[in-house]
């Protein structure tokens, strides 16, 4: 009985171990802007108020984008299209305010092209039988292409009502609120999919499927409906995150807005414990992983360091999760 | 008088507590085919695996011309003259004949392959091998299997091996290819070349080889000159082992017919299968590795592509070809790649457990966690399983209480007819004695059970009737007193019917 013991000591160990991981390295990110804050720009604090209300703000966007790549990630999936759905929600929400249609109707048809692009997604993963790197590789330049089409490449201003414009705007001074609604809707949207995930069939279903794929398939679960619905629940939140880029934008769509957010969507994840190799992903994790991505980059802002150090800093901070996460299969596997 | 070839002198290995090679004394000589034989499981892919360099040798000593011999791995094992050809070829099916010979030891000046040379080469390792006309250019995936081989083995003499291990290469093989490749493997002898070959057909081997040795739960148990030798006499130094207390009878009679199917052939293996399994039944299928036996409860089961045939669970209806349909059904499956594809391996005892049917815990799609929990620890211990808690990590359980609870699903499911892969590879021996005992309470339940095994003690003494399959085909069912070991064997490593091809 020792020698299974041991190994059972060491995942319950491992568990906690990649729960607290992210939040160590949010804190490492945080105390490492305040330091060089502290000994280069004496005369300016890293987290102010400002720039408390930026990173809200963004984080808001990835962090939304991330509860849906949570879900894909965790289903052993991958979607590389996130930065072109966001722009083509965000263009199909300006354009129907724009074209006339009602608050409530040009949600509706926001969201909707966002599940249908999760659909497709998840339709040509299952269908075709194809990798999801490259099938996500391929819809992200049909996306991306299809949002510049239908706003003929213009920025779509667009007149909204405020509780649907100023989701990002930070809450009136003494507020008990502290940050923006974004945050809030993101927070209370993360809670619900925990629970989803925890707690319901379709949650069960996507860690087996994640987990092996073969296994799930041979009891008997519904692996093709479950992953195209996985699919269609990341095309959900991303185009609540497309709603958010409306706001950011100040009521504007942009079709080649948010190129690259993936790469930041997909960071966030594998930071929170996600594993890229299917089976593992949390909600929490990702969410605080989404918070270390974007402080990183209003930090690198702060330090005044400039875009193509940014980007590096970004890219390196990218493989160095990505390595941790194989390093942590590995030690698992062994 | 030179040194052998290849000498191995008490080489021992241990996977944890399986004892997997002890003492085994082994070599070749130059011109010489040197036969290892043994049963599934009887510590030949291990032995290999340390001349290949894949493992190190717990204990023992080996010699390659009078030299120590360690490699640290495939490529210094090419380095010193010794190369493998294995069942499942390793040819890159993109690359042309040539660069497939020259795969590892390409011939270049300042990073460009030198073209003339590396023809010349390849040309001459396959002249070699009378083939000296096979184009050049040609890719490797387009040409028949027998051919394919060819060029593994023109690899092996392009990088100047001196010994060659030939692991079941005609398992893949038509009886015209395999003649031929004997053909090569005498011509290979006659140039020096010591050669191991490993395979279970028996009648090949006695013709193909010069001197043999049988491996018996790790152990050289018999050697000698093939030609002083019966094959009888092989086939006993192959099974003859003790029997303990092992098989734990529980008293259990056949009922009526519950899964019948008819003609059933798949892609490769089963072909035309039919069989009727009934309730309280344990029915075993034996064959040799590659014979077929999985594939045809994967087929079963409708994991595998049927090609024609039919499956029926009386009473029931037909099963389609889909895994949730074949539950649906009350057909329940264990797979042989426990790992692969028969548990989710970082979820927990009960996820997996209840994978295949969650209806009992949910409403409108919502889990009941505790009565799932309840539930789980009721099976874990109706199956025994030795775990913390339902809510361990699968795979910090030993082989033998994973092998429990995918047992333990299929009983959680609810199946009629359960179809066992190997159930019992790589568990200890008293787990194996365990789901011995689970599969008699089975079949006593009025449960009917397929089980594919390896090792023919537990197909003799669990089973109620065995059936033997070879090549694809399944060969003979009969009662299980109505065999012997021997007769298993012997139908199992008959050579197939010599085929007429039109």
């Amino acid at each position: 009985m020792n020698v299974a013991a041991t190994p059972a000591k060491r995942g319950v160990r491992s568990v906690v171990w990649s729960t607290v991981a992210p939040f160590l390295g949010l804190l490492l990110v945080l105390a490492i802007f305040w330091l060089y804050g502290l000994i280069w720009k004496p005369d300016s604090v890293f987290l102010s108020g400002f720039r408390m209300a930026l990173i809200a703000k963004q984080t808001a966007i990835v962090g939304m984008g991330a509860l849906g790549m949570t879900v894909i990630i965790a289903s052993g999936g991958i979607d590389l299209s996130v930065g072109s759905v966001l722009a083509l929600t965000s263009v199909t929400l300006a354009l129907s305010l724009k074209e006339g249609a009602g608050p409530a109707l040009a949600l509706a048809l926001t969201v909707g092209a966002g599940v249908a692009a999760g659909l497709v997604n998840g339709i040509l993963v299952t269908g075709l039988r194809l990798v999801p790197f490259i099938v996500t590789l391929g819809t992200m330049l049909v996306f991306r292409g299809l949002a510049e089409e239908v706003s003929s490449q213009n920025k779509i201003p667009a007149g909204a009502p405020d509780w649907m414009s100023t989701l990002l705007d930070p809450p009136a001074p003494g507020s008990v609120a502290l940050v923006c609604r974004g945050v809030w809707i993101v927070v209370v949207l993360a809670v619900v999919l925990a629970t989803v995930l925890r707690r319901t069939v379709f949650g069960t279903r996507v860690f087996a499927i994640g987990s092996n794929e073969s296994a799930a398939r041979l009891c008997g679960l519904p692996v093709a409906q479950t992953k195209i619905a996985v699919y269609a629940l990341g095309g959900f939140f991303t185009a609540l995150a497309g709603l958010f880029e409306f706001n950011n934008l100040n009521r504007q769509g942009d079709p080649t807005t948010r190129v690259g957010l993936e790469l930041d969507v997909i960071a966030a994840v594998v930071i929170g414990g996600g594993s890229l190799n299917g089976g593992r992903g949390s909600v929490l994790g990702s969410l605080v992983g989404a918070t270390m991505m974007t402080t990183l980059r209003n930090g690198c802002a702060f330090a005044e360091v400039g875009d193509p150090v940014q980007k590096i800093v970004v890219g390196v901070i990218i493989v160095a999760a990505v390595t941790i996460d194989q390093l942590r299969q590995r030690r698992r596997s062994e | 008088m030179p040194a052998p070839l290849l000498k191995m002198s008490g080489v021992s290995k241990r996977f944890g507590a399986t004892r997997a090679l002890e003492g085994v004394t082994f070599g070749v000589e130059r011109g010489q085919v040197h036969a290892l034989i043994g049963e599934n499981g009887a510590g030949k892919s291990t032995l290999m695996k340390i001349l290949a360099g894949v493992h190190a040798p717990d204990a023992g000593s080996m010699e390659v011309d009078g030299r120590p011999y360690a490699p640290t791995g495939p490529a210094a094992a090419r380095a010193a003259g010794v190369a493998m050809i294995y069942q499942e070829l390793s040819i890159a099916p993109d690359l042309s004949v040539e660069a497939n010979v020259l795969l590892g030891r390409e011939r270049s000046r300042a990073g460009f392959v030198r073209r003339a040379e590396q023809r010349r080469i390849a040309k001459e390792a396959l002249s070699r091998l009378s083939h000296p006309d096979l184009d050049l250019r040609a890719r490797a995936g387009d040409l028949p299997i027998a051919l394919q081989q060819l060029v593994e083995i023109a690899r092996a003499l392009a990088s100047e091996a001196r010994v060659l291990v030939l692991d079941e290469p005609t398992s893949s093989l038509t009886r015209e290819d395999a003649m031929r490749l004997f053909e090569v493997i005498r011509d290979l002898r006659a140039h020096g070349l010591g050669l191991v070959y490993i395979s279970h057909f028996l009648e090949e081997v006695a013709q193909v080889s010069d001197v043999f040795s049988v491996l018996r739960d790790g152990e050289v148990v018999s050697s000698g000159v093939m030609s002083e030798t019966t094959l009888d006499a092989i086939v006993r130094a192959m099974v003859g082992r003790e029997l303990g207390e092992m098989f734990p009878h529980v008293p259990h009679v056949p009922g009526e017919p519950i899964l019948e199917v008819r003609g059933l052939t798949g892609v490769r293996a089963p072909r035309g299968v039919d069989l009727v399994v009934r309730r309280g039944e344990i029915l075993g299928l034996a064959g040799l590795v590659g014979a077929g036996r999985s594939e045809l409860v994967r087929c079963i089961f409708g994991l595998d592509a049927v090609r024609s045939g039919s499956v029926r669970v009386v009473a029931v209806g037909p099963v389609g070809q889909a895994p949730r349909a074949s539950i649906a059904r009350g057909l329940g499956f264990v797979s042989e790649d426990r790992k692969g594809e028969g548990l989710a391996l970082s979820l927990s005892i009960e996820d997996n457990l209840t994978m295949t049917r969650l209806e009992p815990y949910s409403r409108f799609g919502w889990l009941s966690l505790s009565r799932r929990r309840r539930s789980a620890r009721d099976w874990m211990e109706r199956v025994r399983c030795k775990a913390r808690g339902p809510e361990q990590s699968i795979d910090a359980l030993s082989g033998g209480n994973q092998q429990k609870i995918a047992i333990a699903r299929l009983l959680h499911q609810d199946a009629d007819v359960l179809l066992l892969d190997e159930p019992t590879r790589g568990i200890d021996v008293g787990t194996k004695a365990e789901i011995y005992r689970l599969v008699g309470d089975l079949a006593a339940q009025g449960k009917a059970i397929v089980l594919v095994s390896s090792y023919l003690p537990e197909l003799m003494n669990v089973c109620d009737r065995i059936g033997v399959l070879s090549r694809g085909e399944l060969r003979a069912v009969k009662p299980a007193g109505e065999w012997t070991e021997e007769d298993v064997m012997r139908c199992a490593t008959a050579s197939a019917p010599i085929e007429v091809r039109t």
